[in-house]
């Protein structure tokens, strides 16, 4: 072993190197946050500052109350995600079950087709997309969203889950044939259980696009009462530009959901992308 | 539930297979193939009198002969491949420089550094575009003080306000946002190399920079090429920032206009303009054969070259 691997010098630069880019991507968020809490004219003369008792301020947590429907944004962004997460989960499992387990004619033909989507945005196929809702009367409706967040997501959805459904043992499932189990049962009692945690990396790698996305709610559901929070915060602040308070307080709340969720779920994520699920 | 499904060999239909695939394959088909290839053939129709004809080529015609269509579409074109070389040459080697100084097992806290790192990404488009558009604003004036507390006042502009500097300063807050994917993936892919070759180059006297460069860094390449395609996939794809930062116009002047905000623009309309689907199907193709171009080059041409230096 070479010192050059343990030089303290080394390991106070890589910190240092650290600390500041760590400073660098929470600043922005830091600021907006400590300055939604204080007055108007405290947050131009010390925009660093603290609040302390003097500028201290829910003027603008106030105003967004009053004049946005931020609970029925977040109620809807929270329907449209749960949704659609559950039927990329459940189709998307099925499919790679069916993918990895029976040897039929077209099985490597369908994987290329479902696996197309993972390189192709969606978002090509806006305007035939934003046709067809209308013509079948579902337009401004949450399921316009779910359907089209479900179709974007099930092709990584469906590549990832059958990498791993290829793993799970042949003895077992065949064990559960013997036992007179059916097809259905094998895939929903044996091993839908077993393939548990990279459902939830699945999970983790769609909530966050789909939480924030803002050009299919704009397009297929911009109606007062289906807009999600991500849309619904960007026409508030559009309206209140010149109200800083409010302005401030509506992008600390846009930002606490998701950040509640990272908490909660940036083990299964940071897991999830360093094992390597979406080479 | 049918409980006498038992997998046969008898050359019948087996109807378990279908019943799995149905659900993605029909939702996967519905919304996300046919409307695509619906999209190409819009675009090759027009509405005259509140019919709609078929026109062949007129609107692509339309796009590229037209002096104003083509200046606005050549004007997005560059524009988004400028905001893509900015992601590649910035975003990119931050990634990597950051991945490389996580991977040392013995630093400590670098759970830490990674979470907090990765905080931007998860952010939207509207909450980074507003954020930064309040940093930068000259009324509010966190950057010129800042920038006056090291000194380096005289450098302050209203950058998002001025057309040389806005795509730029947009293309870096897009790049301080998604720095956490590069640096994440190239974490795992130094993660996995094997220890036995590193001591093996450390017998060989490589340590330290130069063991990076000679030999991390080539085994990296893979994911440094996945990289640059999810990057260009995301790139010419991008709407949200500069929609949520300058508006459906890509102000000032259409200087931060990129394919996704000329796309939107031309099917929904704005102002006084009206939405046309049909021009913005022809966009949206035109978009689609920019980024199946750069999915083939990568394919073809840089995926199956990386492999064999691999060997």
């Amino acid at each position: 072993m070479s010192t050059a691997r343990h030089n303290p010098l080394n390991s106070v630069a890589a910190h240092t190197a650290l600390i500041a880019y760590t400073l660098i991507a929470l600043f922005p968020v830091f600021v907006i946050v400590i300055n939604s809490f204080k007055e108007r004219r405290a947050i131009f003369r010390e925009p660093l500052a603290l609040p302390d008792a003097e500028s201290f301020s829910l003027i603008g947590y106030q105003t967004v109350m009053k004049q946005g429907n931020f609970f029925l944004y977040f109620q809807n962004s929270f329907i449209v995600t749960v949704a659609s997460l559950f039927f990329i989960l459940l189709f998307g499992a099925m499919a790679a079950f069916a993918l990895a387990e029976y040897r039929f004619r077209g099985n490597m033909l369908m994987g290329l087709y479902l696996a197309l989507g993972i390189m192709i945005p969606i978002r090509i196929g806006t305007v035939a997309i934003l046709q067809m809702m209308v013509s079948t009367g579902l337009v401004n409706t949450l399921w316009a969203l779910i359907l089209v967040y479900t179709a974007q997501g099930l092709p990584l959805a469906v590549f990832i889950l059958s990498e791993f459904m290829r793993q799970v043992s042949d003895d077992l499932k065949n064990a559960g044939r013997i036992d007179g189990l059916s097809e259905y049962k094998i895939f929903f009692r044996l091993v839908l259980p077993l393939v548990r945690p990279a459902m939830a990396t699945v999970a983790v790698f769609n909530m966050i696009p789909i939480w924030n996305d803002l050009w299919f709610p704009l397009i297929l559901a911009p109606a007062e009462e289906v807009k999600t929070l991500t849309l619904g915060s960007q026409v508030f602040i559009g309206q209140f530009v010149t109200d800083w308070n409010a302005v401030l307080s509506a992008l600390s709340l846009a930002i606490l959901p998701v950040l509640v969720l990272y908490v909660i779920f940036s083990r299964q994520l940071i897991r999830g992308i360093t094992s390597g699920a979406v080479k | 539930m049918p409980g006498t499904a038992v997998s046969s060999h008898a050359p019948k239909i087996r109807w378990h297979i279908i019943v799995f695939l149905a659900p993605a394959v029909l939702v996967y088909t519905a919304v996300m193939i046919l409307p695509l290839f619906d999209t190409l053939r819009l675009a090759l129709y027009d509405e005259v009198e509140g019919e709609r004809v078929f026109v062949g080529l007129e609107n692509f015609r339309t796009l590229f002969g037209d002096a104003n269509w083509s200046r606005q579409f050549w004007n997005a074109l560059i524009n988004n491949f400028w905001f893509f070389l900015i992601h590649m040459a910035v975003q990119n080697p931050i990634g990597i420089a950051l991945a490389a100084i996580l991977s040392n097992p013995r630093l400590r806290f670098s759970s830490f550094y990674r979470s907090a790192i990765f905080i931007p990404t998860i952010l939207s488009f509207v909450i980074v575009g507003f954020a930064w558009k309040l940093i930068l604003s000259p009324i509010w004036g966190i950057a010129p003080g800042m920038l006056d507390a090291i000194g380096l006042k005289s450098l302050f502009a209203p950058w998002l306000g001025r057309e040389e500097t806005a795509l730029t300063t947009l293309a870096l807050i897009s790049v301080w946002q998604f720095v956490g994917i590069p640096m994440m993936l190239i974490y795992a892919a130094l993660l996995s190399i094997p220890d036995e070759i590193l001591e093996a180059g450390e017998c060989d006297g490589v340590t330290g920079l130069s063991a990076f460069w000679k030999i991390k860094l080539p085994l990296i390449l893979p994911s440094i090429g996945i990289i640059s395609i999810l990057t260009f996939v995301a790139n010419f794809n991008a709407f949200d920032l500069i929609y949520a930062a300058q508006g459906a116009l890509a102000g000032p002047d259409f200087s931060t206009d990129i394919l996704g905000t000329f796309l939107y623009r031309t099917f929904f309309g704005f102002q006084l303009q009206l939405g046309d689907p049909h021009m913005g199907s022809a966009i949206a193709s035109a978009m689609f054969a920019v980024i199946l171009i750069g999915v083939c080059l990568y394919l073809f041409g840089i995926q199956t070259r990386i492999r064999r230096y691999q060997l």
